[in-house]
């Protein structure tokens, strides 16, 4: 049993429980008090100073975030000495921050901004710290600019890249008056071991990391009558983009955005769970075949577990991190590159386009989807395959300037082909959905029966712990599928690269017993994707994962094999699957990368 | 000139060479722990390395601490500019610290020790290693678990403070903590642990020696025991001096100044500059608000003579804070930065004379809110040299 203690905060008494921290306790007595270093996801770092708070009996402020509530504890939020020193420190971030707010990305989203606002802060007394330092911005990356000249030093990506994806690629450097977040010797973020899974972007309260944007390319594309844009648009968009657009949080817009779309212009817009449902059919079939040639023919040289490859972040952090494991993971592209590969030749020929017009853009949660579009090897289509990638954000933000009220705005259908979906594509944008998805399919592909869970909804999968497993155990196979019965199909899920290492370390100790593994960069998977609206927390994430899995209840076809549009592709285009075309279009290889 | 009323008492414990630790260790492991601990407490020994913490006290919650692991830490990080009263006594008397930490580990239930030295003291290693090394075979004759281990730190005066100097053992970047939760409780390695100054520790050796009494009777009200003082600037005898603690600032100067003495710096960079006028009124203890404290060590008296410019010794100051502090924190960070161009752009008149008003109460500020006591005593060299000799900041 907590016990419960009495504080009193501005006046108010009230009873918390012990080891609340004074933030908490404020925040239940419904008093905000400002902070930017804190963040619900991380650690407490107590840095910013932001949050002091005045304390009976005690010669300074405390921080609010940092400090527990004690037993008759008196607490002033809003006194004289509070106020003004709240002032001093907002003045004193101001004078060290590049405060050029209208030129900035993140005008208007930035955590800094509001609250120089809230404080009017009218002056700039101090000197201006910032124009004397020499700052670069680091712009070398496809993804994630780094501009240090907006950086207030809340640690909140170092924290981050820390403690939820175990990357370490921001880390402080020097100390006093040049103390700085940096990469492994200030070598650009795209030489280091970042996986661009933009988490620090999420995280950051002001414009020092932001994703690099390709809005006014994608302006380009639409206003030029010989190209034809196509788009595609990403699960956990639909979940995300309301937020941005002055929404709910969890709102399902799947109609809104696709008639949005359709007004700034793009030739077709398209679904990029079309092709989730075409990875599950390849991955799926992969993981058979890995598993006949374990267990049927003892085949010593085909790995297992299997590992999925949806997440570009995971994959770069399995290249850099795991180079040895790197057979382990699952050959196919992740839907992103399969839709961008078969938009300029299946779609192409199928709609009699020339290829060399398409210019293929895809709408992401994500940021590492920007380097995976930039990838060498992604031209299988003799083109780029993806042209353009877009965040949720960058989306919202077209929609603004189009002036585009989105919430007006009536439902739409994805347009045809590439356009048609099954539930299980769309719980791709949920951690453990791809898991479920293959299982919904490959079950049945064995047995011939629906995987035995209530309404198809594989509930231990689901969920937000870090690593989740399960095991299905497979009974009474097809004959072709003889040698699995009695099997117990053993996977696991992890999200957030913290805990994709645990269950990597497990694979490469050989402790696992795991035959095949989910693994999404990003916590809660792309749902809270690094190119998802700011703010992020838990609770968000919770939201926009109760309206994936809503959207998935309401399909009509909630099984990728059940696609029409996937059955019609093989029948007419790719052949079979694991095929020679499906084998050049819809998979790719992976580089050892070095670890700085 | 008159002679004062009140003469200099000096003390010569902490160097003086006693040859009998072996046997006072015996004898101090024979005591049970809690009458240490009411012998350190009854002696009022307050911390040496400038935030007076009592001594007795800090064992006594440690010692409580229902931690598994435990351990005993001397802060040898000896960084505040003028002082090099703990190199001294490492060189001189290394055992008296050596059995202080073994006594320590006694009382707080604790088998290792480290030494966080500072890393110019490297020098120091060698000869350290060698007396570690008999220190611990004697231990292991009489049957005490104690080992001691030096930790070289990396030269950042930030990790001085305790908690940062924790985090630098830990292998990770010197900044300092938050706090609660304490390093009683929660110190090195998370673990309860005891940190003192080489200097505490070499006087505890003296209380179990001689008795808390003998201590207690050194100093006045509030400042008992004796204190290393280290005397530097315009000085006609530098060194380091075992002094009792209460004397007044006046009577020091008498006995230190070159004649011409303008100011004194109590306390280093993060003390106070006392100007001549003040001498009289200024006693250095630990009671009073002009005292010999202040993090992260203590006893520093730096003599200024008339040829010097408060200016240069203020931007001195700065500069070493500025890139001193850690830089995690906003008021301390950004505040030493303001605070350094700050003075330089009202010299240059690129700010009025009243912008150093605005930078006094940024100070407070930094005080209030800075998250250790770096950023907290900035406060004290440059509001005590700007009020007193504002004209030399301006003109």
């Amino acid at each position: 049993m907590n016990t419960k203690i009495n504080v009193t905060i501005n006046g108010f008494q009230l009873e918390v429980e012990n080891g609340k921290t004074i933030l908490e306790a404020a925040n239940e007595a419904g008093i905000n008090i400002p902070t930017l270093c804190y963040h619900k996801d991380l650690c407490i770092a107590g840095n910013c100073r932001v949050c002091m708070v005045e304390v009976s009996g005690q010669k300074r402020l405390a921080a609010a975030c940092a400090t527990p509530c004690e037993e008759e504890m008196e607490i002033q939020t809003n006194s004289l000495k509070v106020r003004n020193s709240r002032k001093h420190i907002i003045e004193l971030l101001l004078s060290e921050h590049n405060a050029d707010c209208t030129k900035c990305y993140k005008n208007g989203n930035c955590e800094l901004q509001e609250l120089a606002s809230e404080y009017k802060i009218m002056t700039q007394d101090f000197l201006r710290l910032a124009p004397m330092k020499n700052y670069t911005i680091d712009q070398f990356s496809p993804s994630i600019i780094k501009d240090d000249s907006k950086c207030i030093r809340c640690q909140r990506c170092v924290r981050t890249c820390a403690e939820l994806q175990g990357v370490n690629a921001l880390t402080v450097a020097y100390k006093g008056d040049e103390m700085k977040i940096a990469t492994f010797f200030e070598k650009a973020m795209n030489d280091v071991v970042c996986t661009n899974c933009g988490q620090c972007i999420n995280h950051c309260p002001t414009g020092a990391l932001v994703e690099r944007n390709y809005i006014e390319e994608v302006w380009d594309a639409i206003a030029d009558p010989n190209k034809h844009v196509v788009v595609q648009t990403a699960p956990a968009v639909r979940v995300g983009l309301g937020e941005a657009l002055g929404m709910d949080i969890g709102s399902r817009v799947t109609g809104k955005m696709v008639t949005a779309l359709k007004r700034l212009g793009f030739s077709s817009v398209l679904d990029t769970d079309f092709t989730a449902d075409l990875t599950i059919i390849e991955e799926g079939t992969e993981l058979l075949n890995r598993l006949r040639k374990t267990l049927q023919d003892k085949d010593t040289n085909v790995r297992l577990p299997l590992a999925t490859s949806c997440s570009p972040a995971w994959i770069k952090y399995i290249e850099h991190q795991y180079p040895e494991l790197l057979d382990n993971l699952s050959t196919c592209k992740s839907p992103q590159q399969m839709f961008g590969a078969l938009a300029k030749t299946y779609y192409a020929k199928a709609r009699k386009i020339d290829p060399d017009k398409i210019v293929s853009v895809s709408i992401m949660p994500c940021t590492a989807k920007k380097f995976e579009a930039n990838r060498p090897e992604m031209h299988d289509s003799g083109y780029r395959d993806v042209d353009y990638v877009l965040t949720t954000r960058e989306l919202a933000i077209m929609i603004r300037q189009a002036g585009i009220e989105f919430q007006k705005l009536p439902d739409n259908k994805f347009d045809r082909l590439m356009g048609e979906s099954t539930g299980a594509g769309v719980i791709f944008g949920a951690t453990g959905g791809v898991m479920e998805a293959a299982l919904r399919t490959a079950y049945e592909l064995v047995t011939g029966r629906e995987v035995p869970f209530d309404n198809l909804n594989i509930t231990p999968v689901r969920g937000v712990d870090g690593i989740r497993e399960a095991s299905i155990k497979i009974e009474k196979p097809l004959k072709e599928w003889a040698f699995l019965d009695g099997v117990e199909l053993k996977c696991a899920v992890a999200h957030g690269l913290v805990n994709a290492k645990t269950v990597m370390d497990a694979v490469k100790n050989g402790t696992s017993s795991y035959h095949f593994i989910e693994i999404m960069a990003c916590p809660g998977g792309c749902l809270g994707g690094g190119g998802q609206p700011i703010p992020t927390s838990p609770e968000i994430r919770q939201k926009r994962m109760e309206a994936i899995y809503a959207e998935d209840g309401a399909m009509p076809l909630r099984k990728s094999h059940e696609n029409p549009e996937v059955l019609k592709i093989y029948q007419d285009f790719l052949g079979e699957p694991l095929g020679p075309k499906s084998h050049h279009l819809l998979h790719t290889k992976y580089i050892p990368r070095e670890r700085f | 000139m008159v002679a004062s009323s009140y003469q200099l008492k000096r003390a010569d414990f902490i160097f003086k060479n006693d040859n009998d630790w072996e046997r006072i260790l015996d004898k101090t492991l024979k005591r049970p722990p809690q009458e240490l601990i009411n012998e350190l407490m009854s002696s009022e020994l307050k911390g040496r390395g400038g935030a007076g913490f009592p001594t007795g006290l800090k064992w006594k919650l440690t010692a409580e601490d229902p931690s598994d692991e435990k351990f005993v830490i001397c802060n040898a990080d000896e960084g505040e500019p003028g002082t090099f009263k703990d190199r001294e006594i490492l060189s001189k008397v290394p055992y008296k610290v050596l059995m202080a930490m073994a006594v320590c580990g006694y009382v707080i239930g604790s088998s290792k020790g480290y030494i966080y030295l500072r890393g110019e003291y490297k020098f120091l290693v060698p000869e350290l290693n060698k007396a570690i090394q008999e220190f611990e075979y004697y231990c292991k004759e009489v049957g005490h678990d104690f080992s001691i281990q030096i930790f070289l730190g990396s030269g950042a005066y930030i990790c001085g403070e305790e908690t940062a100097l924790f985090e630098s053992m830990e292998g990770k970047r010197g900044e300092p903590r938050n706090k609660p939760p304490y390093p009683t409780s929660n110190g090195y390695l998370g673990k309860a642990t005891v940190v003192n100054n080489v200097e505490t520790l070499a006087h505890t050796f003296t209380i179990f020696k001689y008795g808390a009494k003998k201590f207690y009777d050194l100093g006045v009200q509030y400042s008992r025991g004796s204190k290393l003082f280290s005397v530097s600037g315009d000085t006609p005898k530098p060194g380091i001096y075992e002094l009792e603690l209460g004397m007044s600032l006046q009577d020091f100067v008498h006995e230190f100044g070159d004649g011409d003495t303008k100011a004194v710096q109590v306390g280093g960079a993060s003390g106070f500059l006392v100007p001549r006028k003040r001498f009289d009124k200024t006693t250095i203890g630990y009671r009073g608000k002009l005292t010999g404290i202040s993090l992260p060590t203590g006893g520093s008296m730096m003599l200024y003579n008339s040829s010097r410019s408060m200016y240069n010794v203020l931007d001195n100051y700065l500069e070493f804070f500025r890139e001193e502090s850690c830089g995690q924190c906003t008021p301390c960070r950004v505040g030493c930065q303001q605070l350094h161009s700050g003075i330089k752009a009202v010299k240059r008149g690129e700010k009025p004379a009243q912008y150093l008003d605005k930078l006094l109460k940024l100070t407070e500020t930094m005080q209030l809110t800075a998250k250790c006591g770096l950023g907290q005593s900035v406060a004290n060299s440059f509001s005590s040299i700007v009020e007193n000799f504002r004209e030399e900041m301006i003109y």
